[in-house]
C-alpha cells in the first residue's frame, strides 16, 4: 500500500463516540455529509468544523467512534477533508466503517501528539507516524490483511465492484 | 486443539472455515436488518457499488423506526426511498408505528438460536439473547450484504460473565448491565463476545436477557450471547416454524477472561451524565432534580419494563407536578399489550405522554426533545451530550422501576425505598 500523508495534528480525547463526531438529530434534515461536515464534531468543539483544513488528522485517545454504527460519523470527517484518523484503539464499528470508505484508521500511541504538530503518516514501506514538530516517530499497529485489500482498493465501493462480494482469498 | 466459544462455533458454521477467536472468516447470514438511519445510505452504496438485485431478498427487512413519525419533510422523504427500494427488490419493511426493528426482529422470530444475525444498528448485539450471534454494521456493510450474501468477521475472543446469586427486591436488569458497563469501561469488551451465563443468566427471563444483550455495545462488544434454554423456546415457539439448533460453548472454549458478578450484592445503579460507564449506585446520586422521564427504547421499552412503571407510580401516588413522563413502546405488540391490560390508560390519567412505537426520544430523532438545562432519566442505553437532541440536557440512565420512582418523587431516589 502506498500511502503517505502530511497534516496538521487536530487532538481530542478518549471515548469520542459517534454521536460527538456528528449528532444524530442533525441527520434529520439530511444525510448529506457535505452539509453536514458543517456540524462535525460539534458538541465536543462548537469552532472546529469552521477552523478544519483538508488534510488535517484528527488524532484521538483510547476507543475513538463508540457508540452507534452510523456511517455519516466517517463520511463526513472525510467530506471535511480529512483522511486519517490516529488514535490509541478504534470501536470495532467505526474501524470497519473507516475502512470501507477509505478513511485511513490509525492506531498508534498518541499520547505525545500536540494540537497543531505537523505529522506524516507513512503507511508504505514500514508503517510510522513522524511527528515533525517534536521529531518523533510512532510505530503504527499493521492493518489486518483483508483490511489493507479493502482500503487498498479505495474502498468497499470500488471493492464490491471488482469483485462482485467478497474474494475467498481475502 | 481447545474447544470452541459460542462465537467460533456459530462462525464456523457460517463460514465453512475451523473459525478461532482472531482469524477473519466470510459468512453466509441468515438474517440481516436495516434501519431508517443507515438504509438510506446503504441504498447509495448499493448503487455505487452497481447492486443490481439484491440477494435472498427474503434474508432483509427494513425498519421505519429512527425518524417515526417522520418529523420534518426531509425524514418522510427517506422513509420513501426506503419503502420504494424494498418494494423494488422484495425486502419486508416495518412501516412507521409498527416498532423499534431491533425489537420486531425478536418478536417475529427472524434471530433463532445459532444463527448469525447481523443488523445496521449497534444494538444489534440484542439478538443474543435468543443465543443469536447478533453484531452491528454500517451502511456500506449492508449494502454488500445486500450484494453478496455474505459479510466477513474477525472472529472475535470471548470473554465468560458468570452471573450468580439473586437480585434483592428494587434491583433489575439493567441495574445488572448498567453495574457491568461501569465496572469494564465503555472499551471493556472492544472487539469481543461477551457469553453471558450461569445460574443468574439462565433465571433471567427474555425481557431481561435482552438488556443485557442490548447493552453489552456499551462496552464495546461485537456480541453478548446467552444459552439458549426452555425460557427460549417458550419465547419462540408462537413465534417461528423455523427449525433452529441452540448453540453451547465447549467445556475447554478458550477464553480471553472470565468475570464472576454475584448479584445478590447489588444495589440499584445510575449512569450519570455524558456517559454510560459512568456509573454509580443510585444512592449516590439521590436527590438529583429530573425534568423529563422517559421510558421506551430497545433497551427498556418492553412489556414489563411498563409494568413495573405503573406499579411504582400507582404506589408512589402519581407523577410530581413539573415532571414529564414520556412512555414510547417498543413496537405495536408492546403497545397493544399495554392498551388491553390497562397499563396506558392509567398512566395517561395521570398524567404521561405516549408517543409512537419507535426509536422516540432515544438519540434526538423524533419524539420528545428536552429544553435547555433539563435533567433527564431515562430507560435508555446511551446518556452522551446531545443524545436526545440538546446538549444542554443531562441524561442519567437507570432501570424503568428507578425511573418510575424519580417520576413520582421529581428527584433520583433509590427504587428500593419505594416498595
Amino acid at each position: 500500500m502506498h500511502i503517505r500523508l502530511e497534516g496538521r495534528a487536530r487532538v481530542f480525547g478518549d471515548d469520542v463516540n459517534t454521536d460527538y463526531i456528528i449528532t444524530s438529530a442533525r441527520k434529520r434534515d439530511t444525510i448529506d455529509a457535505n452539509v453536514l461536515k458543517q456540524y462535525l464534531l460539534e458538541t465536543l468543539d462548537p469552532g472546529f468544523a469552521a477552523s478544519v483544513q483538508p488534510g488535517d488528522i484528527i488524532v484521538a485517545g483510547r476507543n475513538f467512534g463508540c457508540g452507534s454504527a452510523m456511517e455519516v460519523a466517517v463520511t463526513v470527517p472525510f467530506a471535511a477533508g480529512i483522511r486519517a484518523v490516529l488514535a490509541s484503539s478504534f470501536a470495532r464499528t467505526y474501524y470497519r466503517n473507516a475502512i470501507n470508505n477509505g478513511l485511513i484508521p490509525v492506531e498508534c500511541d498518541t499520547t505525545g501528539i500536540r494540537e497543531g504538530d505537523r505529522l506524516v503518516v507513512d503507511l508504505s514501506g514500514e508503517l510510522t507516524v513522524v511527528n515533525e514538530t517534536q521529531h518523533t516517530t510512532i510505530g503504527v499497529r499493521p492493518l489486518p490483511l483483508h483490511m489493507l485489500r479493502i482500503l487498498d482498493a479505495g474502498g468497499l465501493v470500488p471493492y464490491i465492484r471488482a469483485h462482485r462480494g467478497f474474494a475467498r482469498s481475502l | 486443539m481447545s474447544g470452541k466459544t459460542i462465537s467460533e462455533k456459530i462462525l464456523s458454521a457460517r463460514s465453512g472455515a475451523d473459525a478461532r477467536a482472531g482469524d477473519v472468516v466470510i459468512c453466509e447470514f441468515d438474517f440481516a436488518l436495516g434501519t431508517d438511519a443507515a438504509t438510506p445510505m446503504a441504498i447509495d452504496y448499493f448503487i455505487a457499488m452497481a447492486g443490481g438485485r439484491v440477494r435472498n431478498p427474503e434474508r432483509f427487512a427494513f425498519s421505519l423506526d429512527h425518524y417515526a413519525p417522520p418529523s420534518s419533510a426531509k425524514s418522510a422523504a427517506l422513509h420513501d426511498r426506503v419503502r420504494a427500494f424494498a418494494r423494488t427488490h422484495g425486502v419486508h419493511v416495518w412501516d412507521v408505528g409498527e416498532g423499534i426493528g431491533l425489537q420486531l426482529m425478536v418478536e417475529s422470530g427472524r434471530c433463532l438460536p445459532g444463527q448469525l444475525v447481523i443488523g445496521a444498528d449497534s444494538h444489534s448485539t440484542m439478538f443474543g439473547a435468543l443465543n443469536s450471534f447478533g453484531t452491528g454494521i454500517g451502511s456500506s456493510d449492508l449494502a454488500a450484504a445486500m450484494i453478496s450474501g455474505e459479510v466477513w468477521l474477525r472472529v472475535p475472543e470471548t470473554t465468560k460473565v458468570w452471573l450468580e446469586g439473586s437480585l434483592a427486591d428494587g434491583v433489575h436488569a439493567k441495574d445488572v448491565v448498567l453495574a457491568l458497563v461501569g465496572q469494564l469501561g465503555q472499551e471493556g469488551a472492544n472487539y469481543q463476545t461477551l457469553e453471558l451465563l450461569g445460574p443468574a443468566a439462565t433465571a433471567m427471563s427474555i425481557e431481561e436477557r435482552l438488556v443485557l444483550s442490548n447493552m453489552s455495545v456499551e462496552m464495546g462488544a461485537k456480541a453478548g450471547i446467552f444459552l439458549a434454554d426452555h425460557r427460549t423456546s417458550a419465547y419462540l415457539q408462537s413465534r417461528t416454524s423455523e427449525a433452529f439448533s441452540p448453540v453451547e460453548p465447549d467445556a475447554d472454549a478458550r477464553y480471553a477472561r472470565e468475570i464472576v458478578l454475584d448479584l445478590s450484592t447489588l444495589e440499584p445503579q445510575v449512569a450519570r451524565p455524558h456517559q454510560p460507564d459512568d456509573v454509580v449506585p443510585l444512592s449516590a446520586a439521590a436527590g438529583t432534580r429530573v425534568d423529563m422521564v422517559f421510558i421506551g427504547t430497545c433497551t427498556g421499552g418492553r412489556v414489563s419494563d411498563f409494568h413495573q412503571v405503573r406499579s411504582e407510580i400507582e404506589a408512589g401516588g402519581g407523577i410530581a407536578p413539573g415532571v414529564m413522563l414520556v412512555l414510547t413502546p417498543a413496537s405495536r405488540e408492546v403497545y397493544l399489550e399495554l392498551l388491553r391490560d390497562g397499563t396506558l390508560e392509567t398512566l395517561t390519567r395521570m398524567g404521561a405522554v405516549i408517543t409512537t412505537p419507535g426509536c422516540g426520544a432515544c438519540c434526538g430523532t423524533s419524539g420528545v426533545i428536552p429544553g435547555d438545562g433539563m435533567t433527564v432519566v431515562s430507560t435508555a442505553n446511551r446518556n452522551f451530550k446531545a443524545r436526545m437532541g440538546n446538549a444542554t440536557a443531562s441524561i442519567y440512565l437507570a432501570s424503568p422501576a428507578a425511573c418510575a420512582a424519580a417520576a413520582v418523587t421529581g428527584t433520583l431516589s433509590s427504587a428500593r425505598v419505594r416498595i
